[in-house]
């Protein structure tokens, strides 16, 4: 390694890609980019680009193992072959399988899943280009393409990576940070509107005191990607009302944090009732 | 068990913790009795049973000669795998590694990895040319709670019994061993279930059951953390998780003297 490549933070505060130490790179989120899905959304975040889908809910398959009492969600997070420098090989890995294991519980605590029981809701999230935090990046993007499927939820999620480089505390490591001698990396998510930690891993040596300034680092920037999601779902759905009248679209995500509201039939069991099901 | 007999136990359980009471009477931060052999088999070149209650587990190390990835010549490397045996449990079954095995392979790998606590430049046996590959796997013989914590003791305990095989050339000579690993640290990893709003150390299958989350942290030494994952549909609040950071670093200390 190069003498002067090991200065992750200069003098004047700046990173290797002149961002402030608690800077996050720039986020892009669209709306429904797949129309064939529930629910979609495109997430630029740096030079991450990720496609989110959502299907459902639908009949769990294979019908022995649908849970009685509540929907199950299949998280898929994948990538494309072209999406890391060195060609990736497209079968799932086991990082892959792992990572969509911790990714489907995030988004099991924030959804009703007792609404919609015997059910699955699938989620599919594929990574076309990535620069680290990629799966911070698929969660969000996720959160938000199941807004747009109308699927109920206590909290959108919002994640963000947090870590060290070069002794510096970072907030939204890039890969040249992730690949500092010293780097700690921790993807972290909450639900936004309650700070409780649905996802949080991590890799690297790291004192309990530098862990937890990183963590009040990481719920502040949890904080910013929230306002983009927030921003883009409702441009959309701010519209939307203006279209077709009467729709209480949002309501279900300011409702009861605390989980203990009664359903008051929700739109996506009658149609189910009507047609998915039967 | 039937799923609904689990859930009117956990009701039960989690009534119980309130008042900070264990089934089995342990305080909520009390490991089970944690018992480490070495006679598992004389064919590994490194082995532990770490017996955690009821919950049994054997590791074997073996290592492998094989070529470095490019950009690490210099650099040998460990593979970590758990395989969820069909003997210990009912839930288990056999065939190839599911995503819960997966995951509790790749903690454990990452507890020990992140720790730097081997050398990977040791495991160099000719630069560009030939490294030691270190496959450390665990099997489970009884799962009655916790494997994260049980399957990471194994691991470390085995590794820290391995020896390297006596190499002529590129092959290695049965039986004989030319020097052993150096474990610079002994990484220990705690594993924290919440159940309802408590939160347990060393679960037990009926704790672990009742639980919707679980937060994993390994520890390099008595003042720093190397790894942790969350797992589970629950969550932690960001005062609970720092909670669970100051505990792991103390039980680690406790823990770290058996091995």
């Amino acid at each position: 390694m190069k003498e002067e490549e090991n200065v992750y933070v200069n003098k004047h505060g700046k990173r290797i890609d002149n961002r402030g130490i608690d800077e996050i790179r720039e986020i892009k989120i669209t709306i429904g980019v797949i129309p064939e899905a529930s629910g979609s959304a495109y997430l630029e975040w740096g030079q991450n680009k990720i496609y989110a889908a959502v299907y459902g809910p639908n009949e769990f398959v294979p019908k022995h193992s649908s849970d009685p009492l509540r929907a199950q969600v299949k998280f898929n997070y994948r990538m494309a072959s072209f999406s890391v420098p060195d060609r990736k090989n497209p079968k799932p890995g086991r990082r892959e399988i792992e990572i969509s294991k911790v990714l489907g519980e995030a988004l099991e605590r924030t959804i009703f899943l007792e609404r919609f029981p015997g059910t699955q809701i699938e989620v599919e999230t594929h990574i076309v280009d990535s620069n680290a935090g990629s799966r911070v990046a698929a969660l969000t993007a996720a959160s938000v393409a199941l807004a747009d499927a109308g699927i109920p939820m206590r909290s959108l999620i919002s994640a963000c990576g947090v870590g060290k480089a070069g002794g510096h505390l970072i907030v939204d490591l890039n890969k040249h940070e992730e690949d500092a001698p010293d780097a700690v990396d921790i993807p972290l998510a909450v639900m936004a509107n309650s700070n409780e930690v649905v996802l949080l891993q991590m890799d690297g040596l790291i004192s309990k005191e530098e862990f937890n300034e990183v963590m009040q680092k990481g719920l502040t920037a949890c904080q910013q990607v929230y306002e983009k999601q927030k921003a883009v779902l409702k441009e959309k759905f701010l519209d939307a009302e203006k279209e077709v009248p009467s729709k209480e679209d949002l309501s279900e995500e300011k409702n009861d944090l605390n989980g203990n509201s009664k359903p008051e039939a929700p739109e996506a069991m009658d149609s189910m009732q009507g047609g998915d099901l039967l | 068990m039937s799923e609904i007999l689990w859930e009117l136990q956990t009701d039960r359980i989690v009534s119980d913790l309130k008042a900070g009471k264990r089934l089995d009477n342990r305080g909520l931060n009390d490991y089970r009795k944690i018992e480490i052999s070495h006679d598992v088999s004389e064919n590994a070149d490194g082995c532990a049973r770490v017996k955690l209650g009821k919950t049994d587990v054997i590791a074997g190390v073996k290592f492998v000669p094989g070529e470095p990835y490019p950009d690490m010549p210099d650099e040998g490397s460990i593979s970590v795998g758990v395989e969820l045996l069909a003997l210990a449990s009912p839930d288990f079954e056999s065939g190839p590694p599911r995503e819960n095995s997966i995951e509790l392979s790749r903690v454990v790998d990452r507890g020990v990895r992140e720790s730097k606590s081997i050398d990977f430049k040791k495991l160099c046996i000719k630069e560009g040319e030939l490294v030691w590959i270190g496959f450390v796997d665990l099997y489970v013989l009884n799962y009655d709670g916790n494997l994260f914590d049980a399957c990471s003791i194994a691991a470390v305990a085995a590794l820290k019994k391995a020896r390297f095989p006596k190499l002529d050339g590129k092959k290695i000579v049965k039986g004989e061993y030319s020097s052993e690993i150096k474990l610079s640290k002994i990484p220990i990893m705690t594993t924290f279930y919440k159940v309802g709003s408590s939160i347990v150390m060393d679960a037990n299958l009926v704790e672990e059951k009742a639980s919707n989350a679980r937060l994993s942290i390994s520890c390099s030494d008595d003042k720093t953390m190397c790894a942790m994952q969350k797992g589970g549909n629950g969550s932690f609040t960001p005062e609970e998780v720092s909670k669970c950071v100051e505990l792991a670093l103390e039980k680690s200390k406790e823990l770290r003297k058996l091995l």
